[in-house]
């Protein structure tokens, strides 16, 4: 039964696994990226895939205690530009199965607190500007010329 | 100096773990109500926004008071020297370990969120006296394993009475810490009262010794242990003593609000109408829990004093939980006065006495700290040589005759 | 270096100064129109997103009870709709931040209805027992839960005189982006701290204005300019339970 149950499954991945390697058969999916709005993070990828928790970690002490409101490292503009329109209308939970968030953090097999108390969709006023924060192709030159 | 040899209990298969299959049974209920209670959210309790702190709290904080009292025996022994208590040092202290642990349990299964227990123990706020319990709890517990280790370790026996007077100090320290819980809360009518933290000392020394009365009984009765007359009419009458100092403390707290007229209206409350508070304040704790039982361990038969003091310590547990609730449940129910001499109407139940239902959950989760309690010290015994060979009165004391005149009871031991 | 916080280099009274500068032209240009905002949220208004909020000012709000109707619920509403603290009908577990409290007098018979809620104490009983910190005082006397290191202990629940904390009984769904709350851990009126910041009033304030009370007003204690601290240094108000000596950022006219 338990056998059979875990062939089905590897059928049912049979498409994804054929696109990866073909060592990474019957290995956990790799997970989708969902792009956010705007050209490019407010960092690059690298270190927000690394540090987007210790970045998140220390502004919410910043908001929290000091009440700055910095928007470059706001879990609410994360939320604001990387979550996506639901069919239903609105937008769908970013802490859903498949959803930036979630995605990755299945894959890495880490649970998420924050949207326990967090809200996982993005408020009316923060997606008017979503994507403000983001860096424009041209910042993104400047970096790398700088570097 | 005569020495006492001690032992592991064996055999007794049967009922040695059935009995443990059944504290087993229900400390995984406990742990089933606490998940239900987590999930489902604190709804599922009879807690409320108004009664914040319910059952698990009074049971809670009966195992860990009674903790520190659970070591008045070994005190006695180490630091008092008194030879009839020496042999019962170390399930004093196993007993102690247990109760403070069971307690724990319950009061961090209860938090509204358990799994931030790290947050708990790293980040303080010094301010709090609910901080400095956590440490004045972890604390406790090394203390009574050092204990421990130098009354079971004979090349270290030299020091059991040094660190006796340690333990003995931190325990008073613990249980002022735990009745200052409620004595530094100022804005309620019930609490705010310096003398709750020396009447929870006062309880902590009854309640304990009552819990180490019922534990010794129980595992004479199991193991088969012979029990002196003598030793159990001074356990007894020592027990008697110290509930008589709990109702002490008790008029002194109620006289003192009596006088002040602020407090009048939640004396009247708890003393008059406060309905069950008031029936488990007379009945429960001062008849039941104070009278009844002083004068059963008073007036003790000769040769025959273990069934009395059984029911006395018995009595004394319950009354010591009746009483724990008044102040925790029955400070809570009586309303906050926001208003002082007005009438007073909102949507948050503002100038009501609030009612509180315990729930099943709540109360499985208590009684899953007593059965750990009770685990912990069957799984002690079992393993390492908590108990002395013979608690016969001739082995504890030379000069011990058998039946001892009413003159030479009521001498000090 | 007097006067000025290093790191940042904030000056309040620059600051105050700008403020106090901006009000002016703002009267100047469009009288009634900018006004009531500016000296409602103060000095506030001029702070920057990357700055940290500092003593120099502390929020507090007075209540004139002899506007406050009995029966209008306007402030309440506007709260659980700001906040999002939508209840499971269960009054007992469900969370309150505010509530009108009817008070009558036994003796003469005398009513007044208030409004309650948190009262931002400068000597919060909830902070002094909270173990962890989770319960604080911001810089700007604003009485926070960090609900990231709460345990739901619900000891500061017991602490406070006003009754004004709630404990999440149940599990939140759709919580504002703005206004984090979740299961297991405790809260309370938070002076609408994400609209103070942005240089707004509190939404409960804005909704009594908006129903013709305005028996509410907002702003900074330690501005002597600001239209809450000329009321109370013209008007006798009342804290509550002053006896207990904790100073609450919350005053009472006519109680």
């Amino acid at each position: 039964m338990c056998r059979r149950l875990v062939l089905a499954l590897l059928l049912l991945l049979a498409p994804a696994a054929a696109a990866a390697q073909d060592g990474d058969a019957g290995r956990v999916p790799l997970p989708t990226i969902v792009k956010g709005k705007g050209e490019a993070c407010v960092a690059d990828t690298d270190y927000m895939r690394r540090n987007h928790m210790t970045e998140l970690d220390h502004q919410r002490d910043e908001t929290m205690h000091r009440g700055v409101r910095t928007r470059k490292f706001s879990l609410k503009e994360c939320v604001a530009c990387h979550a996506t329109p639901a069919a239903t209308g609105g937008y769908a939970s970013i802490n859903a199965p498949g959803q930036f968030c979630r995605s990755c953090h299945d894959y890495a097999a880490v649970t998420i607190d924050c949207f326990q108390c967090h809200a996982a969709r993005p408020g009316e006023a923060d997606t008017k500007r979503a994507g403000a924060f983001s860096r424009t192709a041209g910042e993104l030159r400047q970096e790398s010329e700088v570097q | 100096m005569r020495r006492t040899t001690y032992r592991e209990i064996t055999g007794q298969y049967v009922g040695f773990y059935g009995l443990m299959a059944g504290l087993g049974v229900l400390i995984l209920l406990s742990l089933a109500a606490a998940w239900h209670m987590e999930h489902q959210g604190h709804h599922v309790t009879g807690m409320t926004n108004q009664i914040v702190w319910g059952m698990p709290h009074v049971l809670a904080i009966f195992l860990i008071v009674a903790a520190s009292g659970a070591l008045n025996v070994a005190s006695l022994g180490t630091v008092f020297g008194r030879t009839w208590y020496k042999p019962l040092g170390r399930l004093s202290g196993l007993l102690a370990l247990a109760l403070l642990v069971g307690g724990l349990a319950v009061l961090v299964l209860d938090l509204g969120r358990a799994d931030r227990i790290l947050v708990a123990m790293t980040t303080y706020n010094f301010k709090s006296i609910f901080a400095w319990n956590i440490y004045l709890y972890t604390g406790f517990m090394a203390v009574v394993v050092v204990y421990l280790w130098v009354q079971m370790e004979r090349r270290m026996n030299r020091f059991a009475p040094a660190a006796g007077l340690v333990a003995m100090i931190w325990r008073l320290v613990l249980t002022t810490g735990t009745g200052s819980i409620f004595g530094f809360l100022i804005a309620r009518q019930a609490y705010d009262a310096a003398v709750l933290a020396p009447l929870f000392i006062a309880m902590s020394l009854s309640l304990g010794l009552a819990s180490f009365n019922l534990t010794l009984a129980a595992i004479c009765r199991g193991t088969g242990l012979e029990l002196g007359d003598g030793l159990v009419s001074r356990l007894g009458r020592l027990m008697g003593v110290l509930a008589a100092v709990v109702l002490y403390f008790t008029a002194v707290q109620h006289l003192t609000n009596l006088y002040a007229a602020e407090h009048a209206g939640v004396e009247r409350f708890i003393l008059l109408e406060g309905g069950v508070f008031t029936a488990l304040f007379w009945v429960g704790q001062v008849l039941l829990g104070g009278l009844v039982p002083i004068a059963l361990v008073f007036t003790l038969p000769a040769g025959r004093a273990l069934g009395r003091v059984v029911l006395a310590s018995i009595l004394v547990f319950l009354g010591g939980i009746a009483q724990i609730y008044v102040i925790v449940i029955g400070g809570q129910a009586y309303p906050l006065v926001l208003f002082p001499g007005k009438e007073v109407q909102s949507s948050f139940f503002d100038g009501v006495v609030m009612s509180y239902v315990p729930s099943w959950p709540e109360i499985t989760l208590g009684v899953g700290g007593f059965a750990m309690a009770a685990a912990i010290v069957m799984v002690g015994l079992r393993s390492l040589r908590f108990l002395p060979e013979s608690l016969a009165d001739a082995a504890l004391d030379p000069h011990h005759r058998a039946a001892p005149t009413v003159a030479e009871e009521k001498a000090p031991a | 270096m007097t006067g000025r916080t290093p790191q940042q280099g904030f000056d309040p009274r620059r600051r105050r100064f700008l403020s106090a500068a901006a009000a002016a032209a703002g009267v100047t240009l469009a009288p009634g129109v900018t006004f009531y905002g500016v000296t409602a949220a103060g000095s506030a208004a001029a702070r920057a997103p990357e700055d940290p909020v500092t003593s120099s000012v502390r929020w507090g709000l007075l209540v004139d009870v002899n506007k406050c109707r009995e029966g209008c619920n306007a402030c309440v509403t506007a709260c659980v709709e700001e906040n999002g603290l939508r209840g499971n009908g269960r009054p007992e577990t469900d969370a309150q931040w505010i509530r009108k409290v009817e008070l009558r007098d036994p003796s003469t018979g005398a009513k007044r209805s208030l409004p309650l809620m948190c009262q931002h104490c400068a000597s919060p009983p909830c902070v002094d027992v909270c173990p962890t910190g989770a319960s604080f005082k911001r810089a700007d006397g604003i009485v926070l839960v960090d609900k990231h290191i709460c345990i739901g202990c619900r000891y500061c629940m017991l602490a406070c005189p006003y009754k004004a904390r709630s404990f999440i009984h149940e599990v939140v769904e759709d919580q504002k982006p703005y206004a984090p709350r979740g299961k297991g851990t405790v809260e309370s009126c938070t002076f609408c701290v994400h609209r103070v910041d942005e240089g707004r009033t509190p939404a409960c304030v804005e909704a009594c204005a908006e129903a013709g009370g305005d028996a509410m007003t907002f702003g900074d204690l330690n501005d002597p300019d600001s239209r809450i601290s000329k009321q109370v240094a013209a008007y006798v108000t009342d804290q509550i339970r002053p006896d207990l000596g904790l100073d609450p950022g919350v005053r009472y006219r006519n109680l």
